[in-house]
């Protein structure tokens, strides 16, 4: 038996060694990749090379790699590398005049713009799509629509009870995104207006998690990108003031539906060479048809 | 002749190197955490961040209160271990000394699998069936709570805690066993008077390695339990969602800017977490010394 504990304890050993070992190296990857500051030194990578670097945003993240993804298919001789980490992330990149591209999902503060001019850096703001944002309750829910008011007492803490807005007699069960997500900045600053969420909201780790959650909870509130709508889950149509309106296409293209957000390129000064040739790539008609599949709006209907 | 005492001398060494490695690798995640977690104090000071009772990262006014999220882990963490304990403690006692030897061994696979399943499938598994069963049985708000996050946990944990548990009961040297029943002990007052306080040192090392395997666990408790961080009460809390030390990590590292105050946080709370488990698991290898001394 004190033979099979002392197995055992080599085993259990030998697993952490090799726990140990994974973590190492991917310690040893993400010093050589990821550290912002360390890379800067080299300066702007060449625009007229044959190589494009995108990063920022993870919303827009699968839709720059399908872009790149089409663009490499039809230039087979050029290569647009694409990576996400946040449009905080990106757009301190090009900043450090690291990347060709910054991808975000918001605009650029007013104090990353002094940031980038100090660095030499002009940053030009492209448009490449439509993101709409929908606000979901479970199919169960009675209420089908809410004030952007009521929304914002729903996130912030002032109302608890769905009977308030118009609903049963039931508590309120508040989702949000983690704070690494864009959506949770976004939604913070256009719904709350500032407001702190309120402490007791569930955080989830994925949009799926808060579909899942509010497609089995009547009492859940959650949001999410349009994209990922589907039957389990019930769109509340909302009301900034001019009506109520649902998060349909046309409304989110058009912009009577309140929750949707432009999704930017930023790019050092107007683009040239290669950098130029993706954009009007993602602009064309192809490219704006690659939006929709993913699951965004295009801009130029 | 020489030949051979090289080829020794190298293999001896390269299995050498091996094991150093996995030292030096030790070392070195010790000092890159808490280099990181310590540049924190920069910014916050070391009695703000441990005795903060707000974790607000994001915010204007940010908050590092470490309180939290040590307190979201303590709950879970001691509600798993009240679960799987007594059935853990049970499982194990049965197969080492009730169940016939064939039942031991058919039973022995399937807890093994128990350990091998993946912790995504378990906070699957939780999500789907456990949360909805909670909010409708307690009639929550939300099925995301610390009672959730400690069940799935626990399960978790078993398969560690009946394993060495048995191992312990086990090594229990039979002559003690056989004396109890000559002296006409029932085979259950044997089982509680005499093999058990035998194995306790064992049993609690046990303990001491589950809840170790329970605090660290990450994915599992981040899919079940509402990820909330406020300070839960006691011991009411345990039907609220609360947010563990390793969730706020997984949740929070993927979009913090690099070198900022909130990733520095991030490194200490990681730094916490692993001066706690160390602690366990170093409490644990002491009370298995002294148990092992003690049946030998």
């Amino acid at each position: 038996m004190a033979n099979k504990l002392k197995a055992y304890t080599v085993l259990t050993l030998l697993v952490i060694g090799l726990v140990f070992l994974g973590i190492g190296c991917a310690e040893k990857n993400s010093g050589d990749s990821s550290p912002v500051q360390e890379t800067s030194s080299e300066g702007a990578p060449e625009a007229d090379s044959q190589g494009i670097f995108l990063k920022g945003s993870d919303t827009v993240l699968p839709l720059a790699q399908a872009e790149a993804e089409e663009f490499m298919i039809a230039y087979p001789e050029k290569s647009v590398t694409v990576t996400g980490g946040g449009s905080g992330v990106g757009i301190a990149a090009l900043i450090d005049g690291e990347v060709d591209i910054a991808t975000a999902s918001r605009e650029m503060k007013a104090e990353e713009i002094e940031a980038a001019k100090a660095n030499g850096i002009n940053p030009v703001e492209h448009t490449i799509a439509i993101d709409g944002i929908s606000v979901i309750v479970n199919p169960e829910n009675p209420v089908s629509e809410l004030t952007f008011d009521q929304l914002r007492g729903i996130y912030n803490g002032s109302i608890s009870n769905w009977k308030d807005v118009g609903g049963d007699d039931r508590p309120i069960a508040v989702i949000s995104r983690d704070s690494s997500s864009g959506t949770y900045e976004y939604f913070k600053e256009d719904v709350l207006l500032g407001d702190e969420y309120r402490p007791d909201a569930l955080t989830q780790p994925a949009t799926g998690g808060i579909v899942g959650e509010v497609s089995q909870n009547p009492n859940a509130i959650g949001y999410i990108g349009v994209a990922y709508l589907d039957e389990s889950v019930q769109a509340l149509s909302l009301d900034s003031g001019n009506g109520s309106e649902s998060p349909s296409p046309d409304n989110i293209i058009s912009g009577a539906y309140p929750l949707s957000r432009p999704l930017y390129f930023y790019t050092n000064g107007e683009p040239s060479g290669l950098t130029k040739e993706f954009i009007d790539y993602v602009m064309s008609a192809d490219g704006q048809s690659i939006v929709s599949e993913v699951g965004y709006f295009p801009i130029n209907s | 002749m020489f030949d051979r005492n090289y080829k020794e001398k190298s293999i001896e060494s390269v299995l050498f190197s091996v094991s150093a490695l996995t030292v030096i690798i030790l070392f070195l995640i010790c000092l890159f955490l808490f280099r990181d977690g310590l540049l924190l104090f920069k910014a916050t000071s070391l009695l703000d961040f441990l005795t903060g009772k707000f974790w607000y990262p994001t915010s204007v006014n940010r908050q590092f209160g470490l309180l939290p999220l040590f307190f979201g882990s303590l709950l879970v963490t001691a509600g798993a271990i009240l679960f799987a304990v007594p059935l853990g403690i049970a499982s194990a006692i049965y197969i080492s000394e009730i169940a016939h030897p064939k039942v031991a061994d058919f039973l022995k696979p399937f807890i093994e699998i128990l350990a091998g399943i993946p912790s995504v499938v378990f906070g699957f598994f939780g999500l789907v069936i456990l949360v909805p069963f909670v909010r409708t049985t307690f009639n929550l708000p939300t099925g995301q709570t610390a009672l959730t996050g400690s069940i799935m946990l626990g399960i978790m944990a078993l398969p560690t805690i009946i394993t060495i548990s048995e191992d312990a009961i086990s090594s229990v040297p039979s002559t003690l066993k056989q004396g109890s029943l000559a002296l006409g002990a029932t085979r259950w007052q044997t089982i509680y008077k005499v093999i058990i306080p035998a194995a306790l040192s064992g049993i609690s090392a046990a303990v001491m390695l589950g809840m170790g395997r329970a605090i660290g666990e990450t994915m599992t408790v981040m899919m079940v339990t509402g990820n909330t961080a406020i300070i839960p009460s006691f011991p009411g809390g345990i039907l609220d969602p609360v947010r563990t030390m390793t969730a706020t990590i997984a949740l929070e590292m993927g979009e913090v800017p690099q070198g900022s105050a909130h990733f520095h946080a991030l490194f200490a709370v990681g730094s916490v977490l692993f001066i706690i488990t160390f602690l366990i698991n170093l409490l644990a290898d002491s009370i298995k010394k002294r148990y092992r001394f003690k049946v030998d």
